[in-house]
């Protein structure tokens, strides 16, 4: 394997695992908005910060590590997306901002305001619809050159269908897989009412999801008919999540091992999400850059390489303590101990 | 819209973003190392009152990471958005040690989260206490990976350059630059004497008002004796500073002292006014002392700012961002003196308000010598980006809207920082000191 390709596979896993971990943080301040807004507050806060308290920040560095370990690996894309990306990432980072403050600010400061929670809320929805613009922009068509310099068609971006299934596609999967996972953790904490209204937003957005999923497959056949070729041909991996989700959401729906039904949901999406990352390559952003004319000098790949096994092995014993203290501790988790 | 030019936008921007994170970044250094030593006290004297303060200050300190953090994600995104030519060539040379940043904060992350939701879940103190060192450990080491990045930007190595090619590049290389000792060390030492100052601040204040005197008195005395400690450090090493800039960078020594001719006996001109034909009025001139140091001699020769091309030279106003700098350091460093002093001495004008006062001022003052140290070195290194490589001009981005963008940023800025300050003002008002001791001492041993 060259090393472009572990670069990228690194990155992508850190991104996939971003995904996981940011999309339980922001559904999880959806559902808490909503259930503010329908008096049923009660049932969900309480799981909902436990499990959220010790852990945003460490969510926050996965997307860190992603920016820095794409411009390291890849210097060329510094350049085309850096220019590119000013307005719709200067969006994120403005509600990325609003959201981790405000979150301290709130549980430190004021407890309990709507006002605050409701921001809260929405800006898990905006964060993931900004954020997933990135992949259409990838996806090629709306980047033309001015001397030589990158450009983005904002016009062609918001009025394709592709850039509106996307960010259904993310905010869908965004609510399932929090639902999935909110209901394990509270089937953990004992607490059945909280389980069983996570029970059912998980299998009320399960449904839309394998529909937006397949709407974004046929948009791709109009838009970027190479990618949707290779897709085609890694139709193996798309069925075999296809299958992890039915599996999940029987096990959801029996009430049994929820457990394992996360593993599953995970999975599920790890074979979407790769699928869809090995069909993409070798575009960075299609079809100006390659994973191979962006990439880096081999001195300063070997270093970026050695330094994130050194640094693998600091942080999986640090982030098996972390969980092992909150996410897995009997006593922590039903809220015996504060 | 309001400023088109998307280089002078993009400067604007770069300097409100970092000028804001410093605030927090110099807190996320210097504060877990302070509750270090609190709750270290409080162990070995077995003395609640510095349990209670190490406790007190972790539960702020989350207020500010968070900012802290929010704010530095957005400096990382902001790099390649603003400067996204410099970042294409950096990321060649210099992106080894902001990965490992990274990590360092990755690590910082974790271990805060658990040290912050396990006080009483550790039978032995100490043990909690150990959780704190990761903390600590993680902060400093961002501090050291990014300032390295800086030091790179002001003293470039590690490749050579074969017509206007980089090659042969040598990643480790490129972090020890020439520039990266006294850069590193100075940074750390300047914000472990800025929080103890700013505790001290907190402290004195406390006490005019008539607070818990004896708690306060503790938190006093041990920060100032820290601060002290680091106020020389950051002065011996801000010299060495001086002698690296008069070595490598004597453009950028030279505009800081307006020392436009070259001569030997230089002297050292503090304030003033730039008159016409760069003469300087109502300055505070100490004679030979620019010489010591650039050179550690009196006698020595110092390159003027006259030896080179106008087009090189950078903005003359750096002059009063060191100045700044300067006062400030020789201001603390003797106020902590004095206080030192008069504490061996028994003596009592130093808990009057008149001195509690300057103690107060020394907060925002050592905040304020922490911008202008940035914004000399920085601005003294216009117009480069990279020194001798890249322009600032030819590493910005040219996109459109950049100005849209600065004014989001700025409302966002006041957003966080109008925040910061109501909930920890809130936080702190809500459970004041007192009634955290009498719920803490009743017999109980939650705390232990
Ligand atoms: C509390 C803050 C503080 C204080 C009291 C001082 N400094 Fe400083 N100084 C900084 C905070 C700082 C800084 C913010 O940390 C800088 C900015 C860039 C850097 O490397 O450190 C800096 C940079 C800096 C530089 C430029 C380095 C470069 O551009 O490469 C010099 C020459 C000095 N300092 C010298 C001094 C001297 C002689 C001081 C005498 C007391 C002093 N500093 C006190
Ligand atoms: C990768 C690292 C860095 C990059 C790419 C970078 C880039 C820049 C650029 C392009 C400017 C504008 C220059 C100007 O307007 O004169 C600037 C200014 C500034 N930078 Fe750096 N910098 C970096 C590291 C740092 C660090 C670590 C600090 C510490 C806080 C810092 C503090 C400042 C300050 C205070 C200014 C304002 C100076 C001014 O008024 O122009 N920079 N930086
Ligand atoms: C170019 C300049 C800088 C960049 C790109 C940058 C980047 C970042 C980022 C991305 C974070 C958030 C990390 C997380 O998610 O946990 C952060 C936090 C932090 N930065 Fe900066 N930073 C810069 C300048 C500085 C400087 C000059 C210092 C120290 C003197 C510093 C010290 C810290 C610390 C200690 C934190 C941890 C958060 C906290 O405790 O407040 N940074 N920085």
């Amino acid at each position: 394997m060259g090393l472009e390709l572990i670069g990228i596979t690194v990155l992508w896993l850190f991104l996939f695992l971003y995904v996981i971990v940011g999309s339980i943080d922001y559904g999880a301040g959806v559902f808490n908005a909503h259930s503010i807004l329908t008096n049923k507050q009660h049932i969900l806060s309480k799981v909902i910060q436990r499990y959220l308290s010790p852990v945003w920040e460490v969510t926050n560095v996965f997307f860190v590590f992603f920016v820095v370990g794409i411009i390291g690996f890849f210097p060329d894309s510094a350049f085309y997306f850096g220019s590119i990306l000013l307005i719709p990432a200067s969006v994120s980072i403005i509600l990325l901002a609003l959201r981790g403050s405000y979150y301290a600010f709130e549980s430190y400061g004021a407890k309990g305001h709507k006002g605050y929670a409701f921001m809260y809320g929405a800006t898990g929805i905006f964060i993931p619809a900004s954020l997933s613009v990135v992949l259409t922009i990838s996806e090629g068509g709306f980047v033309s050159f001015e001397n030589g310099v990158p450009v983005l068609d904002y016009t062609a971006l918001l009025t394709s269908p592709l850039t509106w299934s996307i960010v259904v596609l993310s905010l869908v999967a965004v609510l399932y897989i929090s639902s999935v996972f909110l209901t394990w953790y509270a089937h953990k904490t004992g607490d059945m009412k909280a389980t069983a209204l996570m029970r059912k937003y998980a299998i009320i957005w399960s449904v839309p999801l394998i529909v937006a999923a397949g709407g974004i497959i046929f948009e791709l056949r109009n838009h970027n008919i190479d990618h949707f070729e290779s897709i085609m041909q890694l139709w193996w991996m798309f069925a075999i999540s296809f299958v992890l989700w039915a599996l999940t959401l029987r096990l959801i729906w029996l009430k049994r091992h929820f457990g394992a039904a996360v593993w599953l949901m995970i999975f599920q999406f790890m074979f979407a999400f790769f699928g869809y990352g090995i069909s993409h390559y070798p575009y960075l952003l299609y079809p100006h850059l390659t994973i191979y004319d962006g990439f880096t000098n081999e001195a300063m790949a070997i270093s970026l390489i050695v330094v994130f096994i050194l640094g693998m092995l600091l942080l999986l014993p640090s982030l098996y303590l972390l969980l092992r203290l909150f996410l897995f501790d009997k006593k922590y988790v039903k809220g015996k101990r504060e | 819209m309001f400023f088109d030019d998307p280089v002078l936008m993009s400067r604007l921007l770069t300097i409100l973003t970092l000028s804001f994170h410093i605030f927090y970044a110099t807190i996320g250094v210097g504060l877990p190392f302070m509750i270090i030593i609190f709750h270290w006290l409080g162990i070995k004297k077995n003395d609640l009152h510095y349990i209670l303060m190490a406790r007190r200050l972790a539960k702020g300190f989350v207020v500010t990471v968070a900012v802290g953090v929010v704010t530095g994600t957005a400096i990382g995104l902001q790099l390649a958005l603003l400067w996204p030519n410099f970042m294409q060539l950096a990321g060649h040379i210099i992106a080894l040690p902001l990965f490992m940043e990274v990590f360092a904060f990755f690590f910082e992350a974790i271990f805060l989260g658990i040290y912050l939701y396990t006080w009483d879940r550790f039978d032995n103190q100490k043990k909690h206490l150990l959780l704190l060192i990761p903390v600590a450990v993680g902060g400093a080491l961002s501090a050291f990976f990014i300032t390295v990045v800086n030091a790179f930007m002001n003293s470039p190595s590690g490749f050579e350059l074969v017509n206007g090619e980089l090659t042969n590049m040598n990643p480790l290389l490129a972090m020890l630059t020439v520039s990266m000792p006294t850069k590193v060390t100075h940074v750390l030492a300047t914000a472990y004497m800025t929080v103890a100052f700013t505790l001290a601040a907190i402290a004195a204040f406390r006490l005019m008002k008539g607070s818990e005197t004896s708690y306060y008195k503790k938190s006093l005395n041990v920060s100032m004796k820290i601060g002290f400690i680091f106020a020389i450090a950051s002065a011996i090493i801000g010299d060495f500073s001086g002698k690296y800039l008069a070595e490598y960078q004597p453009e950028k020594l030279a505009a800081a002292e307006w020392h436009f001719e070259t001569e030997e006996r230089a002297p050292l001109i503090l304030w003033g006014i730039l008159g016409e034909d760069h003469e300087v009025k109502y300055g505070i001139e100490i004679p030979y002392a620019l010489s010591i140091l650039a050179h550690s001699d009196p006698n020595a020769e110092v390159i003027g700012l006259n030896e080179f091309p106008e087009e090189y030279q950078p903005p003359l106003i750096i002059h009063y961002f060191f100045d700044m700098m300067i006062t400030i350091g020789m201001f603390m460093l003797a106020l902590s003196f004095v206080f030192l002093v008069a504490r061996w001495r028994n003596w009592s004008f130093v808990d009057k308000n008149g001195y509690r006062w300057l103690i107060v001022m020394g907060a925002p003052l050592s905040f304020l010598a922490i911008q202008a140290g940035w914004w000399m070195a920085e601005v003294g290194r216009q117009p480069w980006i990279l020194r001798g490589i890249m322009t600032v001009d030819e590493a910005a981005t040219t996109a459109a809207y950049v100005d849209v963008v600065f004014l989001g940023f700025v409302l966002l800025y006041l957003i966080l920082g109008i925040g910061t300050i109501v909930v920890l003002r809130r936080m702190f008002r809500k459970r004041s000191i007192e009634e955290d001791l009498a719920y803490y001492s009743g017999g109980d041993e939650r705390w232990a």
